[in-house]
């Protein structure tokens, strides 16, 4: 519609904000991208006991382009890694992503040739779920902290704001590379 | 088998914890399994002699061991020995192709090793084929055990090992223009190290190891 | 629809004709350009991302209208290498790796492993009795959970949504008594070479018993479900045929083959852990096809469940028992126990290695950071999954580290068979057909 960035920032566009916040992470439908032992778990958040339908989620779309919510479940091996940006590619705009579990995250406990050492290597990240792998309830905790930061983006001018500020912060920060700690 | 082993290890069977001796220790390789051999394999070794007369030139070395019998076969007889294995000694399933890379032993450094089980029987045997290096080609089985076909692609996408005769030898769990063979000693693991806040944790690979 | 060319959208000739990307959307166009093909056969790609193909599998089809001329499979989307990883890790430490193969039956992995580094160090006979039972639980519990899997989402992909929920309801009780026992739920790494992990807490064979009644109770509304529904024994009854001759050349082993007819199945012919002391049957169909796989994982459910009685029958009488071989120089030290901080040391051992004995902090040093030696030599141990046998050719070269470990998966060996399954049927069958193999891809792939 482009109506949010028409509106000039104000109290108007917050309230806009709100809504349209509240409505995508309410309904947000994951696309199936279900790899290896993480998928079982996300599947058992899906099933009767932890349930996903809760927070509107229980519809796999089977196809990204329906989708908003990319949880990269499992390890992604090089050979899937093209896969995995094709349909991260096909997915529309708003969309998000979630790395669930240590291999997605960072490669996890498979540090060789053929895993790709975390998945931000191909696509960008949201929201990073440690574990082998992580319970479902893990799982939807790390959705619940999706919905509070889908909830709070910025629309239109404000987020503009928004992205400047995080380009000027990133630029000021320490490199991680030039961080150190205890053992350096 | 390594034969000379050297660096740090620890101590079996004596005091000597320390591990970081200049020790040199040498594996001998074991010889050919003398008959008697044990339970159902002289009966499995007999049948065999009997339905295929050229058995002693076919067969490089018979290896009983924890309860298992080995037949380490000349590459070139393979087919015909595993004719006879499935036909007359009722070897109807073959569990697949497995590879071994041994760097150390000259111009037998590639093994392929086969798992055979008898239903009827209900007996298990293993056929090994060593290959140089220089020369990785072993006759295919897919026309005697179908399901060969997926392990002897898998075997050469890890191993490098040419099956001559298989009707499609691709790369089936590598991406298809990858280079290299993973499995093989001589190929790296390919980890990166981790670094956090200047610590580096190496990769496997790199890390501190006892022999 | 929209003009908007999609870049993913695409077809290009190669030597087998016309192949089409379709991406969702562009289906006219697609139609379109097919008719213009002088051909009447279309390849179709059902890509490694796809709700129905069990995984990362990846499907090419070549069809004449809807009935399916070839079938490939492209498999490797998740080649972890774990068995070149193993070669850079401990014996021990080869345990967590090797458990998520094949994810969904991860004691099984670890069993065959941990039975082939026994028979290397050769002390299948020393492995105590209470470990045996407790292997052959968990492994049966396992095999429960492994069949709610695939007969939840074997039944989703061909459309029934109900037993989906239902299977994942059973699974998760199974699931609670394997995070009582091994404080996981998945890749729980319990068995070890030389024995499991950590002795059961108190209060499980009690817990075990009542899990039994109940999953009892429940696998009678799953079986309502499926079991004589028309439409279910239409979409598969007759569908994905293979035969005696097909299997045994094929490598195939597992409900397909017990499909054919033919009894085999590892526990009852080459029995292993103790097997040979529980009265079970072996379960069988003779109809080659889809719906016989079914029955034949539905009537296994039951089977485990008789096997598991009879193990917690005997560790009622097995109070205290060791849980990990004798030797010191092999078995894991610590006895482990879960503590307010999760899983680790229990404070017995802390307390005599600190403050008893020395020898037994100096074995506690030297296994965990070295680990125990293997004599030299290969094996090959097979044990009985829910998939079929699977098997681990475990090599040594005499050291601490596993030279040369290669599993043979039975997914990996059965998966061949679709092509010889679906060649010739529709396009709706090679789901059922792929679902009934019930390959891992995890497994497949290592």
């Amino acid at each position: 519609m482009g109506l949010e960035e028409k509106l000039p920032s104000g109290i108007v566009l917050t309230s806009v904000e709100k809504l349209a916040g509240y409505m995508r992470k309410n309904s947000l439908w994951p696309a199936t991208f279900g790899l290896a032992c993480c998928a079982i778990e996300m599947m058992a958040a899906g099933a009767g006991r932890y349930d996903l339908a809760r927070f509107g989620m229980e519809v796999f779309r089977a196809s990204p382009r329906q989708a908003d919510l990319m949880i990269v479940a499992g390890r992604v091996s090089n050979k899937m890694a093209p896969v995995l940006r094709q349909i991260y590619d096909q997915m529309a705009a708003p969309k998000w992503v979630i790395a669930m579990g240590a291999c997605a995250s960072s490669g996890g406990m498979f540090n060789n040739y053929a895993i790709v050492q975390g998945v931000d290597h191909v696509v960008p990240v949201d929201i990073y779920l440690p574990g082998c792998p992580p319970r479902p309830e893990m799982l939807m905790d790390a959705i619940l902290k999706l919905h509070d930061q889908i909830y709070d983006e910025k629309l239109g001018p404000n987020r503009e704001k928004v992205i400047k500020e995080v380009e000027l912060a990133a630029m000021n920060a320490v490199p991680t590379h030039q961080l150190k700690g205890l053992l350096a | 088998m390594a034969e000379n082993q050297q660096g740090m290890f620890g101590a079996a069977g004596t005091g000597d914890t320390s591990g970081y001796g200049g020790l040199v220790r040498s594996t001998a390789s074991a010889g050919s399994a003398q008959r008697p051999f044990g339970g159902y394999f002289d009966q499995v070794a007999d049948d065999l002699e009997r339905a295929y007369p050229d058995f002693a030139d076919a067969i490089e070395r018979v290896v009983v061991d924890r309860g298992e019998l080995a037949l380490h076969i000349k590459r070139e007889r393979l087919v015909e020995v595993a004719l006879i294995l499935r036909d007359k000694l009722k070897f109807e399933m073959s569990m697949g192709v497995s590879g071994v890379h041994y760097p150390d032993d000259k111009d037998r450094e590639l093994h392929a090793v086969y798992h055979l089980l008898s239903v009827t029987n209900n007996q298990r045997i293993r056929l090994e084929v060593s290959v140089p290096d220089t020369d990785p080609h072993i006759p295919s089985l897919v026309e005697v055990w179908a399901g060969s076909n997926w392990n002897e692609r898998e075997t050469f996408d890890m191993f490098g090992i040419i099956f001559d005769g298989h009707p499609g030898l691709t790369r089936i769990l590598m991406p298809d223009d990858w280079q290299g063979h993973p499995q093989r000693k001589d190929y790296a693991l390919g980890g990166i190290g981790i670094e956090y806040k200047g610590a580096v944790t190496p990769p496997p690979s790199d890390r501190r190891s006892y022999k | 629809m929209s003009t908007y060319a999609d870049p993913y959208a695409s077809s290009r000739e190669t030597t087998e004709g016309t192949v089409f990307s379709v991406t969702g959307g562009d289906w006219d166009s697609l139609v379109t350009e097919i008719g213009q093909a002088k051909e009447e056969r279309v390849v179709v790609n059902m890509g490694p991302q796809h709700p129905s193909t069990h995984g990362v599998l990846r499907l090419v089809l070549e069809l004449e209208g809807e009935t399916v001329t070839e079938v490939r499979c492209g498999i490797g989307y998740l080649h972890t290498g774990i068995e070149k990883n193993i070669e850079f890790r401990n014996w021990t430490q080869a345990t967590t790796f090797v458990t998520r193969m094949d994810y969904l039956a991860p004691l099984f992995n670890e069993a065959a492993y941990c039975l082939g580094v026994e028979k290397l160090l050769g002390i299948t006979n020393d492995v105590p009795e209470k470990a045996n039972v407790i292997r052959v639980m968990m492994m049966e519990f396992n095999r429960i959970s492994s069949h709610m899997v695939a007969l939840g989402t074997g039944a989703l992909e061909l459309g029934a949504l109900s037993p989906m929920i239902f299977c994942f309801r059973e699974r998760e009780k199974v699931l609670d008594i394997f995070e009582f026992i091994s404080g996981l739920r998945m890749n729980m790494a319990y068995i070890r070479p030389g024995g499991v992990a950590q002795d059961l807490p108190a209060g499980a064979v009690d817990k075990i018993l009542a899990t039994v009644k109940d999953l009892r109770h429940s696998f009678k509304d799953n079986e309502k479900l499926l079991v004589g529904n028309s439409i279910w024994m239409k979409r598969t009854e007759g569908i994905g045929y293979l035969d005696l001759a097909g299997a045994t050349t094929l490598g195939v082993t597992g409900p397909v083959i017990r499909a054919t007819g033919l009894p085999l199945d590892l526990r009852k012919i080459q029995p292993y852990s103790g097997y040979e002391n529980y009265k079970f049957d072996v379960v069988t169909a003779d109809t080659c096809d889809v719906y016989g796989r079914f029955l034949i994982r539905i009537n296994e459910l039951e089977q485990s469940l008789r096997i598991i009685e009879q193990c917690a029958v005997k560790l009622k009488s097995l109070e205290g028992a060791p849980v990990m071989v004798a030797d010191k120089k092999i078995a894991w030290p610590a006895q482990l126990a879960i503590g307010a901080d999760g899983m680790g040391n229990s404070l017995n051992h802390i307390r005599e290695i600190m403050g008893t004995s020395m020898e037994s902090l100096i074995h506690h040093f030297k296994l965990v950071t070295e680990g125990f030696r293997v004599p030299a030599g290969q094996v090959y141990s097979a044990v009985e999954s829910p998939r079929g046998e699977l098997g681990a050719h475990v090599v040594s070269d005499g050291g601490t580290r596993p030279y040369r470990v290669h599993f043979r998966e039975p997914s990996f060996n059965n998966l061949q068979s679709t092509s010889a399954m679906c060649e010739g049927s529709m396009v709706a069958d090679i789901i059922g057909a792929v679902a009934s193999i019930d390959p891992v891809m995890g497994g497949v792939d290592r």
